[in-house]
């Protein structure tokens, strides 16, 4: 079980969190197309290596934060709150 | 003694061992099938019985050959029984204790069975990838395999009636954890403490000490002085009986504690403790390795015979349990264990018939076997035929690497060493102590083990490294013989029943690489998972295929490394249950409890129509804590609303409220509920109960991800207060009783509005006026610690107006009645907004909201839609999920359906295509019993008021 580290919590196990995938960036309403849109909904990226994902500190400080992690090694360079 | 026994003291049971573990003054008995045998305090099932002249344990797996022992230890494959109610219990590990009834397992059709009909019987079932090519055609017969394979299976019996148990579960944060408690493990450990370090040492047998526990004099005495170190050293907990299973990211460990009868309350704490396993989560700062090595098997013909066992069971077998291994032995030995045993045996008066050396050229070639088949005689290289009734193997040893491959290396082959070695790819994090590493005297073993701690201690406290510094002292390799298989073909996996030969012709059938072979013929994948088995399936395989052993490579081992029983992973149940402050009183009154989410909550007071009644007749209370209820601060409130409801919520009036629905981006219904304004920048939202936590974390995603700038705080307040909905006609009235500070007049508190006021003297309280069940109704919310009050205060004031409690099931009956969906029961992870008939509701002309996309393409094509429906026969209620059919076409289904009482008729919601989606079309119901019904389409969803006069009343 890996091990997170919040921006606001510190290290924390995986299991605080939820994992709410690769960020996405929401396409404009009304100009996207469908497959725009459901790029958006329902394409993944999945590479071995590095991904930017959104997490969710459910059972923490709730907070969205952003992280880097590698897929393979599991490691997390990265940590930031979302939004920023 | 009693006459029944047997034996007294077992005919094999040697006079006291210096080092062994048997409490001679402390006899007992226990049962074997059937027959009543004795042991001592310290034995385990398998010495017992050995000690009583039993020496066969079990039928094998496929071609049912009597098997004895072989490694004496946790491992041993032939030594899996049944004790009481629990299956699979490890013989040769487990102590046995006064009374236990144990049985052999696998002994279909008995353990005595001459062994030729056998193999007969089972003829077809021989040879490798058997349960490909065996049970694969005809389908038809598929039910008769799996009653064939359930009789040749190995697994025991598990009664429905069994004790649970309790299975426990414990968190932990060792600086250093030390997988095994051999003399590396202990001194690693010790050195690890000595820095400071808070130690966790793991060791999957009774005691620590691992092969110290069966040497000679000098081991002992280093054990004994190791011992004492580890009792004299605080900073180290010993976990015996338990076995680090898997080894996870970021150095998660987990460890399976097992009961030990002779420790205190079973070594899980306070005596009495009822524990019988607990599953260690263990987050380790640094993992030390430190298993030892297991001893490998020789494959030649006859090797699984009882009577054929390895050095190290032969030692154990004498020097622990005092146990004669038999009477006349061969011993065939390539290294200074096998010539330890050797001695062994002559010290207890074995006589040692021959001693076979490997490093002279020496080889066994056939076991040979006579009655029962257990061994009869050896024939050597030279063609010589010796009796003997023992044949003890010393060719080499295995390092289990399993917990080496979980954290990430690949173990590489040493054909010097004749065995697999750490293979450089380990984390920091992970270290290897012990014969793992490499070879040397005790002395040199230990001291390079406390290098090892000290450099776990380090790194787990993140301090400068001292075996960085000091280079530490790798490890020599020996030299050890190659010895896999000798000349004539044996087996290869004791507890999968697949031999050499059946290796063999799988790689000439092309299953050629290791990972393939092993699926194609099982072998690895058996009880003991490879420990003994895997490295000589490699070598037979490079054999065949000409390939060294390092080309071959070896399978990748995955957790567990030990078994764990289910009990033991399912564990504590660790949710919490949650109860209204009115709950007592529901269960004080008759109410029949249904557990819905997480709250447990009346579904009814015995007669849920009955309550139906009351409430469209006079007045009934309804204990609603479990809805989410959301506080909403800030002026961007109206904003956030906009976005996430697929409604307008710009124009809502302080005090006024509005029904919501939710969409996720793809349209689909997430939750609905009701949001009132309560002050300028105030709003309370309403979710769904099962809704309220999906619905918190949807609200924060939105303002934290996409809109950092509103300023909006969300406070779930959902357990801060207790609601009790009021409905009925009389809901007016009972509410004004209990509540003098707001005008519940029809035109100054009108419908769809919200009040704060005081109800019951209870100051701060939410009264709303909606209606889920269709009548004239008050939600209100009161803090939670008032809310029993609250409630008894309503039946108390409204005992004249005839008012009662209604539990789920009413409201259900009710909501149904008035055509109000349920998010989840009538709409599922398809159900866009459309489809769920709220096109009254979703406002297109809104810039953006959540979903909105999927809404604007669902709205020009065709979807099923929800709709009322009333079967023809008003006595029947079609059970929820029936199928609308028109001749064998699936339309639709029904999601809700229902007696109402009101109506006396049944009633349904149900989804249906479009192009039926009409009041008055008639449709077929499909019910489960096969029997087609019809049903009609009504005008409304609403079956009952659907004007809402009773609402606005
Ligand atoms: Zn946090």
């Amino acid at each position: 079980m890996i091990r997170i580290p919040c921006p606001f919590c510190g290290l924390r196990n995986c299991d605080e969190f939820v994992n709410k995938g690769e960020s996405k960036r929401r396409p404009a309403v009304g100009a996207a197309s469908r497959e725009e849109w459901r790029a958006y909904l329902y394409d993944r990226v999945n590479p071995e290596g590095w991904v930017r994902e959104r997490w969710y500190h459910r059972a923490g400080c709730r907070r969205y934060i952003k992280v880097e992690r590698h897929t393979f090694t599991n490691e997390i360079r990265r940590s930031e709150p979302a939004g920023t | 003694m009693s006459a029944t026994f047997d034996t007294a003291v077992g005919i094999r049971r040697l006079p006291g061992q210096v080092g062994e573990v048997i409490d001679r003054c402390s006899p007992l008995t226990f049962t074997w099938n059937t027959r009543s045998y004795q042991a001592f305090k310290g034995d385990t099932i398998v010495s017992a019985l050995l000690a009583s002249n039993v020496t066969v344990f079990s039928r094998s797996f496929k071609y049912h050959r009597p098997r004895g022992v072989l490694t004496a230890s946790f491992l041993d494959p032939g030594c899996t029984f049944q004790v009481g109610d629990e299956p699979n219990v490890r013989g040769a590990h487990r102590r046995v204790e006064p009374g236990m009834v144990i049985r052999a397992q696998n002994g279909w059709p008995s353990l005595r069975y001459d062994v030729k009909s056998v193999n007969q019987l089972v003829g077809r079932f021989l040879g490798p990838g058997f349960y490909y090519k065996t049970f694969m055609r005809p389908e038809r017969l598929w039910p008769v395999y799996e009653q064939v394979l359930k009789r040749f299976a190995s697994g025991g019996k598990v009664s429905v009636d069994s004790d649970r148990g309790y299975y426990d579960k414990r968190y932990a944060h060792p600086d250093v954890l030390v997988a095994g408690g051999g003399p590396a493990g202990i001194a690693a450990a010790l050195s690890a403490a000595e820095r400071g370090a808070e130690v966790l040492l793991v060791e999957e047998e009774y005691e620590l000490g691992g092969h110290l526990r069966w040497g000679g004099q000098a081991s002992r005495s280093a054990l004994a002085e190791l011992r004492a170190a580890v009792a004299g050293h605080p900073g180290i907990e010993v976990l015996t009986n338990s076995v680090v299973t898997g080894r996870y990211d970021d150095n998660w460990v987990a460890v399976m504690q097992r009961r030990d009868p002779e420790l205190p309350g079973g070594g899980f704490g306070p005596a009495g403790s009822p524990v019988r396993e607990r599953l260690v989560k263990a987050r380790a700062g640094v993992l030390v390795v430190a298993p030892g090595l297991v001893e490998r098997p020789y494959v030649f013909e006859g090797n699984d015979r009882p009577g054929v066992l390895l050095s190290t069971a032969a030692r154990r077998l004498i020097n622990l349990w005092a146990v004669k291994p038999g009477e006349r032995a061969v011993v065939f030995t390539a290294n200074a264990d096998g010539d330890e045993a050797v001695s062994d045996l002559e010290r207890v008066g074995v006589e040692v018939a021959e001693v076979v050396d490997a490093r002279r050229g020496g080889d066994v070639v056939r076991a040979t076997g006579g009655r029962n088949g257990a061994l009869s005689a050896v024939v050597l290289g030279d063609g010589t035929k010796i009796d003997c009734d023992v044949l003890v193997t010393a060719v080499g040893w295995t390092a289990p690497t399993s917990l080496l491959n979980m954290a990430g290396d690949k173990p590489v082959y040493e054909p010097r060493a004749a065995r697999f070695l750490p293979g450089g790819g380990l984390p920091d994090t992970v270290l290897v102590a012990g014969g793992i590493a490499g070879d040397g005297s005790l002395g040199e073993l230990v001291a390079h083990a406390r290098v090892v701690g000290a450099t776990a201690a380090a790194r787990a406290a993140g301090v400068a490294d001292p075996a960085a510094a000091s280079h530490s002292p790798a490890l020599r390799l020996d030299e050890h013989p190659a010895l896999f298989r000798g000349r004539t073909h044996g087996m290869v996996d004791f507890s999968e029943d697949v031999s050499s030969k059946d290796l063999v012709a799988a790689a000439r059938e092309g299953y050629d690489s290791i990972e393939l072979m092993k699926r194609y013929t099982t072998a690895t994948m058996g009880p003991s998972q490879g420990k003994l088995e895997t490295v000589n399936a490699v070598a037979v395989l490079s054999e065949v295929t000409g390939r060294t052993i390092e080309e071959t490579g070896t399978t990748v081992w995955r957790p567990p490394y030990a078994p764990i029983s289910l009990g033991a992973l399912g564990g504590r149940i660790l949710e919490p249950v949650r109860r209204s402050p009115m709950q007592p009183w529901h269960e004080a009154h008759g109410a029949r409890s249904l557990v819905a989410g997480q709250w447990v909550r009346p579904d009814h007071y015995g007669d849920p129509e009955s309550e139906v009644l009351t409430v469209r007749e006079r007045v009934g209370i309804i204990d609603v804590t479990p809805l989410g209820k959301l506080d909403l601060r800030g002026p961007d409130v109206p904003d956030l609303l906009n976005l996430l409801y697929v409604n307008k919520w710009s124009k809502l009036a302080i005090g006024g409220v509005r029904y919501g629905v939710m969409c996720a981006e793809d349209g689909v219904v997430l939750d609905d509920g009701v949001t009132g304004r309560l002050g300028e920048e105030h709003y309370v939202m309403s979710t769904t109960s099962s809704g309220a936590a999906t619905v918190w974390e949807w609200v924060e995603g939105w303002l934290q991800t996409e809109h950092p700038d509103w300023r909006v705080h969300v406070t779930p307040v959902s357990t801060a207060f207790a609601s009790v909905n009021i409905a009925g006609p009389r809901s007016r009235d009972l509410l004004a009783r209990v509540c003098s500070d707001v005008d519940l007049a029809g035109d100054a508190f009108p419908y769809m509005h919200v009040r704060s006021g005081t109800v019951a003297d209870v100051p701060g309280c939410w009264m709303w006026r909606i209606g889920f069940t269709g009548e004239l109704s008050y939600e209100v919310h009161v803090p939670a610690s008032y809310g029993l009050h609250v409630w008894e205060a309503l039946l108390i004031e409204g005992e004249d107006l005839g008012v009662c409690a209604f539990g789920v099931e009413a409201q259900r009956i009710m909501r149904l009645e008035k055509g109000h969906l349920i998010v989840g029961q009538d709409t599922d992870g398809l159900t866009k907004a459309f489809g769920a008939g709220l096109d009254w509701l979703v406002k297109l002309d809104k810039v953006d909201f959540a979903g909105k996309p999927e809404l604007v393409w669902q709205e020009r094509e065709e979807y099923p839609r929800l709709v009322g429906l009333q079967p023809e026969d008003p006595a029947i209620v079609p059970p929820e999920s029936s199928l609308l059919v028109e001749g064998n076409r699936i339309v639709g289904r029904v999601t809700s359906s229902r007696h109402s009482p009101t109506l006396r008729r049944s009633i349904c919601l149900g989804f249906l295509d479009s192009e039926l989606a009409f009041a008055g079309t008639g449709v077929t119901v499909l019910l489960p019993d096969a029997r087609r019904i019809r049903a009609r389409v009504t005008q409304h969803l609403a079956h009952f008021d659907p004007e809402g006069v009773h609402l606005r009343g």
